[in-house]
């Protein structure tokens, strides 16, 4: 009896354990797995029982099935979450249901329930890059209208209606032609990077390395990836000082990395921000940091837009005028940030 | 002669003190250590240099490579003290402790900001936030221990359930908010992670150099070092003595969610906000390899503290030498895994076999060419 008892524990530990594995795996090991208000999913066959389900028409609502990633995912996620929230509402003229994992297969089974529910849009962030053909031929078929958000997908342009992402690189390259446009005489640069390989890291550190390659006055002091963390960030930036390198600007790939270089400056006693020494760059514009900037203490933030759904809006109630839709993104300059743009568009 | 077996033996020859000295566990460490002053002495002797820098706050720190080490340390060593009590009674290691770190971290955060993301005033005393961490994570040390004691299941195989969910839980404790704490809304929190103002030695430093006392106490004056010992080295014969390995190895999971509680305050504190997917990512490695470098049975039984503690140190060395001579971040992980590979290498019974055999030859044609 005991023995039968401890069997059914650990294969019960084994199985959610399982489960648990492969959402991370499909996570890039990012730590999250589930949002909180949902079911523990068992496999992709079930996952359509999870999505909230949708209430029956005929009242001249749009039906719009969305499918995110987890928004427990990133600070950029939920945001991207609440937006989308806020907009696709009763009021509006929307009855939305939500679908959210990290898993591509998972959000796929997601899309068949959606097509089976009739939705008329099918708003799509793809976990993965590949898999999406034949559903959204299903979808094409029943003629539900399918618009991409946030991540692209290797599928035939004719699949959807439009894709709405951000430009990563246009994102570096503001950002990089606002720090020439300081004039410095000479830019010592710390680079400290993102994961290797993520589409911000490729964008973001793209710009800078071809303007290094391509100024004389521009010098990469030491380009070492912080892996999107401030503690690893603060260590890379201790380890310079400590070697009494010199440097006059930080560059990192997101706030939370700049917000650990600015600690081991704040430890060293180097000055930065607004006329100071060192000159902080960020990006990703979390409210917080842009506080940083209207205090004086970074010199400019990058926007990476998580705003989608006004654009979605304006497809679906105003016809796609372009398959892909870039949006606008804006960089932040401390000398001239006010209050009004660090509520608008701190996320 | 270079087993156990010579300690018994009163004889004390020249080549009997070496062996002795040799086999002594905390020598793993040490040569590890001394292997890289002496390599950063070669290499830049400028990695010793220690300076007294003013901050922007207006005080004096102390600051330097060694300094770094030390202070970014001190996270790895109170957690190495936990994870070699954790390996000793039970045999195997603890991988949560990274996620763990990010859920105490959130619990330090999310007691200190209340529904505030940014708040102007703390919501309650820090010690307060302390406490409440140190509590939820002895009871996540708890889940942990109690899948291992009671049900039996590998330890790494209980803890990879808080290694994959503790994020996610981290996530909901602060509800996905960024929580921060400024400056202006309070600056004794920053204390803990960085300096207070006049003490020129980084507070982490402290705070380890606490953790040790309590914990060489606690091994002084309790039995905690025999009963996970015992339990280590063979579970049923301690219950024969008397002994439940059950609660000691329970307890032993509950003193690693302690060390990770304090681990995950100085962590929070040093930047004043969290990131709970980045917190101590893949810290339960460095752990893991400080327990290893530290010369401890990671089977279980016998272990040695201030071998691991000494072993925590030698890597975070590592891990600044590495920074300092601009490998790449992503390049590190490798560089340590070489350290592994010789660990493993060496401590592997068939190369101890080997070894002893070797040195047996040795001292036997030495004593043969003395006769002859």
């Amino acid at each position: 009896m005991k023995k039968l008892v401890k069997m059914l524990v650990s294969s019960a530990v084994v199985a959610s354990m399982a489960i648990g594995l492969s959402a991370c795996s499909a996570g890039g090991g990012t730590g999250s797995t589930q949002a909180p208000t949902q079911a523990a999913p068992t496999e992709g066959t079930t996952a359509a029982a999870q999505t909230e389900a949708p209430v029956d028409t005929g009242d001249g609502l749009i039906k719009v099935g969305i499918i995110n990633n987890d928004p427990n995912e990133s600070g950029y996620r939920t945001a991207n979450d609440r937006d989308m929230k806020a907009t696709f509402t009763e009021e509006n003229g929307y009855e939305a249901s939500f679908f959210y994992s990290l898993k591509n297969e998972d959000q796929i089974a997601a899309a068949q329930k959606f097509i089976q529910d009739e939705v008329d849009y099918l708003l799509i962030s793809a976990a993965g890059t590949s898999g999406w053909d034949s559903v959204l031929q299903d979808a094409k078929n029943a003629g539900i209208k399918v618009i991409l958000f946030d991540r692209t997908i290797d599928a035939d342009e004719s699949l959807y209606e439009a894709s709405i992402v951000s430009d990563m690189a246009k994102e570096g390259q503001t950002a990089v032609d606002w720090l020439a446009s300081q004039g410095l005489s000479e830019y010592n640069i710390i680079h400290i990077q993102g994961v290797m390989g993520s589409s911000a890291q490729i964008g973001r550190s793209g710009a800078l390395d071809t303007k290094v390659a391509a100024e004389a006055n521009w010098n990469i002091i030491t380009q070492q990836t912080g892996n999107w963390s401030a503690e690893e960030a603060q260590q890379i930036v201790q380890a310079q000082i400590d070697a009494g390198k010199k440097f006059n600007v930080i560059y990192a790939e997101n706030d939370d990395m700049a917000k650990g270089a600015v600690q081991a400056l704040d430890k060293a006693g180097i000055s930065h921000g607004v006329g100071k020494d060192v000159i902080i760059i960020g990006f990703d514009c979390n409210k917080w940091a842009l506080q940083e900037l209207l205090a004086g203490n970074w010199n400019y933030d990058g926007q990476c837009n998580p705003f989608q759904a006004s654009y979605i809006n304006d497809i679906i109630k105003n016809g796609a005028k372009q398959k892909t839709v870039i949006m606008e993104e804006k960089g932040f300059d401390a000398s001239k940030i006010t209050q009004a743009d660090v509520d608008q568009y701190g996320i | 002669m270079a087993t156990s077996q010579n300690l018994l033996q009163p004889k004390q020859t020249t080549g009997g003190i070496v062996t002795k000295i040799f086999s002594k566990q905390i020598v793993i460490p040490l040569i590890a250590l001394m292997a890289l002053v002496l390599f950063n002495l070669i290499a830049d002797p400028s990695f010793f240099h220690i300076t007294l820098k003013e901050t922007n706050d207006g005080y004096n720190v102390l600051a330097g490579n060694i300094i770094s080490v030390i202070d970014y340390g001190s996270e790895l060593a109170i957690l190495a003290i936990g994870m070699t009590l954790v390996t000793s009674s039970s045999g195997g290691q603890d991988i949560s402790v990274g996620a763990t770190i990010a859920i105490a971290g959130s619990v330090v955060m999310r007691v200190l900001c209340g529904e505030n993301s940014a708040p102007t005033e703390l919501q309650s005393s820090i010690i307060v936030a302390f406490i409440v961490a140190v509590i939820v994570s002895m009871l996540f040390g708890a889940f942990n221990g109690v899948l291992v004691a009671y049900f039996k299941i590998q330890p790494m195989v209980a803890t990879l359930i808080m290694f994959t969910a503790g994020r996610s839980i981290a996530g909901w404790i602060n509800e996905n908010k960024i929580m921060n704490i400024s400056p202006e809304c309070s600056r004794e929190f920053a204390y803990f992670g960085n300096n207070i103002p006049g003490i020129p030695v980084p507070t982490p430093v402290f705070i380890a150099a606490a953790c040790m006392i309590i914990i060489a106490l606690v091994l002084k004056f309790t039995n905690l070092r025999l009963y996970s010992q015992s339990v280590g080295i063979n579970p049923n014969s301690s219950k024969l003595n008397g002994i439940n390995p059950q609660t000691v190895k329970l307890i032993t999971y509950v003193i690693l969610g302690v060390c990770v509680a304090v681990a995950g305050f100085i962590k929070v504190s040093r930047l004043s906000t969290i990131n709970y997917s980045t917190i101590g990512k893949d810290i339960e490695m460095d752990v893991i390899l400080a327990v290893a470098l530290g010369g401890n049975p990671l089977g279980g039984g016998k272990f040695n503290i201030t071998a691991s503690i000494i072993g925590a140190y030698v890597i975070q060395m590592l891990t600044t030498t590495l920074t300092k001579y601009d490998v790449k971040s992503t390049e590190i992980p490798a560089y340590k895994a070489i350290v592994v590979i010789i660990l493993v290498v060496v401590s592997a019974p068939v190369v101890r076999q080997k070894m002893t055999q070797l040195k047996k030859k040795l001292t036997a044609s030495k004593v043969g060419k003395e006769v002859s």
